[in-house]
């Protein structure tokens, strides 16, 4: 595998920002939860995961499951700058001729399995690592979990059952980000300490900047912290980072802008 | 099905032996496969109480080619993780199967938290699920193997009840038993109620009305031209479920009579828009409620006597 310099890296990254901006006109979508993982996404499936056009539904691959699934403009510009899918389908966002709308599905190559209803992925994910240790093979399992997302009771299931299974070979990257739709966080079910809750649920924490490709390569080249554990990223971000206006703003979940906003802020970003 | 095979676990252990594939999966219910985790070794998986995780997890397993049949109590399957058997199993059509325990009427002395009595209308109304519901053991052991074999999600009304009739052999998913031929009025049943059914249907041709009867064996899906030629054979129809009449069998015949154009007399010999009364006792239930085969006969023969 390729490994892609921090220069490649932040480049890769602005052009997502671009797909994500693009993806907020004409209707829109859910950027503020988008622009916080930009670098994780970046650096998984450049640096990390065993993942290309080739390996797409190759039993080989490394898998990703985007949990919080309003954030798929993330991976939808991934994709695009990978040369999975052709950048020109953003002009058919939330089209009927299209698949491209707000949550992911199958339909678009690299989307592991449709999301949107919050607190399913990992679950699923619980599923692919029990299969893959049946076989006894080492494929990777990465789950984006929103912050927010926290409150479903079926995260907090999954991980018991993740942890009394020994699935060393899941990921669950938590997009902290500290805001849900309409609220911060802590201002409606406070979710700190989560390093301590994911620690008393026995699994192995590392907490980060998610939006420094150094600390997210240290942190992925160290999985699995302890034996026999799952590993679990907790990466502080900045909800709409990229984009000033947007940055920290509870009502910057869902974005639906004008052509002129865009021309504006497409700026911004180069 | 192999004649020394007595059992649900023998079977679901014989046809785990044949497909590498199949995995066995439970929500801490394990009263029905009490020795398959040591056979089955890393194949067998039990989450805990967790029946979200159970069947998100069984989807996981699925996306990798595995064949999961999964456990726990109807209700809790079919009710408390019904949106992840939606989305994440029957949306996908993934091949996993869903064994649900005491369903209906054997819930017995449970109380209305452990009442499935909504889950054939909850599991048909997924898109491609498909649902399976065995008269009594032996029923089960004949279709369980076509119905594990298929790549299509199912759910299962589990019975171990001991064998009411000597039943056909031969089973084709979509088509109903059929265990007596009549003119007069048509009986449909699934699960462990065709026994009501026997008991109405003998008394029924005491008092000389012949009585035609199916045991459905997959409500979805469902025996069409069985439905159809009671109506045009005929002149009742009468669908015996432990169910919600309301969304379960009286429903589905209702809307296959009526896409049709067919119209002919339904009676609905379920429960109405309430739980019912738990004990221990099953017979003492279905007197309760009106749905023991004494009780259907009577209603039967006064419907079919005004409808004449």
């Amino acid at each position: 595998m390729k490994i892609h310099s921090e220069k490649e890296l932040t480049q890769f990254a602005k052009n997502v920002r671009q797909h994500i901006l693009k993806m907020s006109t004409n209707g829109g979508c859910f950027a503020g939860a988008s622009l916080s993982m930009v670098e994780l996404v970046t650096y998984l499936y450049n640096n990390y995961m065993n993942i290309s056009k080739d390996l797409l539904v190759s039993d080989e691959r490394d898998f990703l499951f985007l949990s919080k699934g309003h954030a798929v403009p993330a991976l939808y510009g991934a994709f695009a700058e990978l040369g999975w899918i052709d950048a020109t389908r953003f002009n058919n966002h939330l089209k009927i001729k299209d698949d491209i709308y707000w949550h992911p599905n199958t339909n678009i190559p690299g989307i592991e399995f449709h999301s949107g209803s919050l607190g399913h992925a990992l679950p699923i994910a619980v599923g692919v690592a029990l299969s893959v240790k049946i076989d006894k093979l080492n494929n990777k399992e990465i789950v984006i979990l929103g912050d927010g997302e926290l409150n479903e009771g079926s995260n907090w299931e999954a991980v018991m059952v993740a942890a009394s299974k020994n699935l060393d070979n899941l990921i669950i990257i938590i997009d902290r980000n500290k805001f849900q739709a309409n609220l911060q966080t802590e201002h409606l079910l406070p979710i700190e300490p989560i390093a301590d809750k994911f620690l008393s649920f026995n699994c192995g924490v590392r907490r980060i900047n998610g939006h420094s490709f150094e600390e997210i390569r240290q942190s992925l080249d160290d999985v699995p912290y302890s034996y026999g554990k799952p590993s679990v990223i907790i990466a502080d971000t900045i909800r709409g980072k990229g984009i000033k206006e947007w940055e920290n703003k509870a009502d910057k979940w869902f974005c639906n802008i004008s052509n002129d906003e865009y021309h504006l802020l497409k700026k911004e970003i180069a | 099905m192999n004649s020394s095979i007595t059992n649900y676990e023998q079977l679901i252990y014989q046809l785990c032996q044949k497909d590498l594939s199949l995995v066995v999966m439970t929500a801490e219910n394990r009263a029905a496969i009490r020795n398959i985790p040591e056979k089955l070794g890393e194949r067998f998986v039990d989450v805990g109480i967790c029946e979200m995780t159970l069947a998100g997890a069984a989807a996981g397993m699925a996306l990798r080619g595995k064949k999961p049949i999964i456990h726990a109590l109807a209700m809790f399957l079919t009710g408390r993780a019904f949106e992840f058997v939606r989305t994440d199993i029957g949306y996908p059509k993934l091949p996993v199967k869903l064994v649900g325990y005491i369903p209906g009427i054997l819930s017995t002395a449970n109380g209305a938290t452990h009442q499935a009595v909504d889950d054939v209308g909850l599991m048909t109304g997924i898109p491609g699920m498909n649902v399976f519901a065995p008269a009594d053991i032996d029923d089960l052991l004949i279709c369980l193997p076509q119905i594990i074999e298929s790549d299509e999600p199912y759910y299962i009304r589990y019975t171990d009840n001991p064998k009411i009739i000597n039943h056909k052999m031969q089973f084709e998913i979509g088509k109903a038993e059929q265990i007596k031929d009549g003119i007069n009025v048509t009986i449909f049943s699934y699960g462990p109620m065709l026994k009501q059914g026997l008991i109405a249907s003998k008394k029924l041709e005491e008092l000389g009305i012949s009585v035609r009867l199916f045991n459905l064996r997959t409500v979805k899906p469902i025996d069409t031209e069985a439905i159809l030629n009671a109506a045009l054979e005929t002149q009742l129809i009468v669908t015996l479920e432990d169910h919600f009449e309301s969304t379960g069998m009286y429903s589905i015949v209702c809307r296959i009579l009526n896409s049709n154009r067919l119209f002919c007399p339904v009676l609905p010999m379920g429960l109405k828009d309430k739980y019912f009364k738990p004990a221990h006792n099953i017979d003492d239930i279905l007197l309760h409620e009106g749905l023991a085969g004494s009780l259907i006969a009577n209603r039967i023969y006064d419907e079919f006597k005004r409808s004449k």
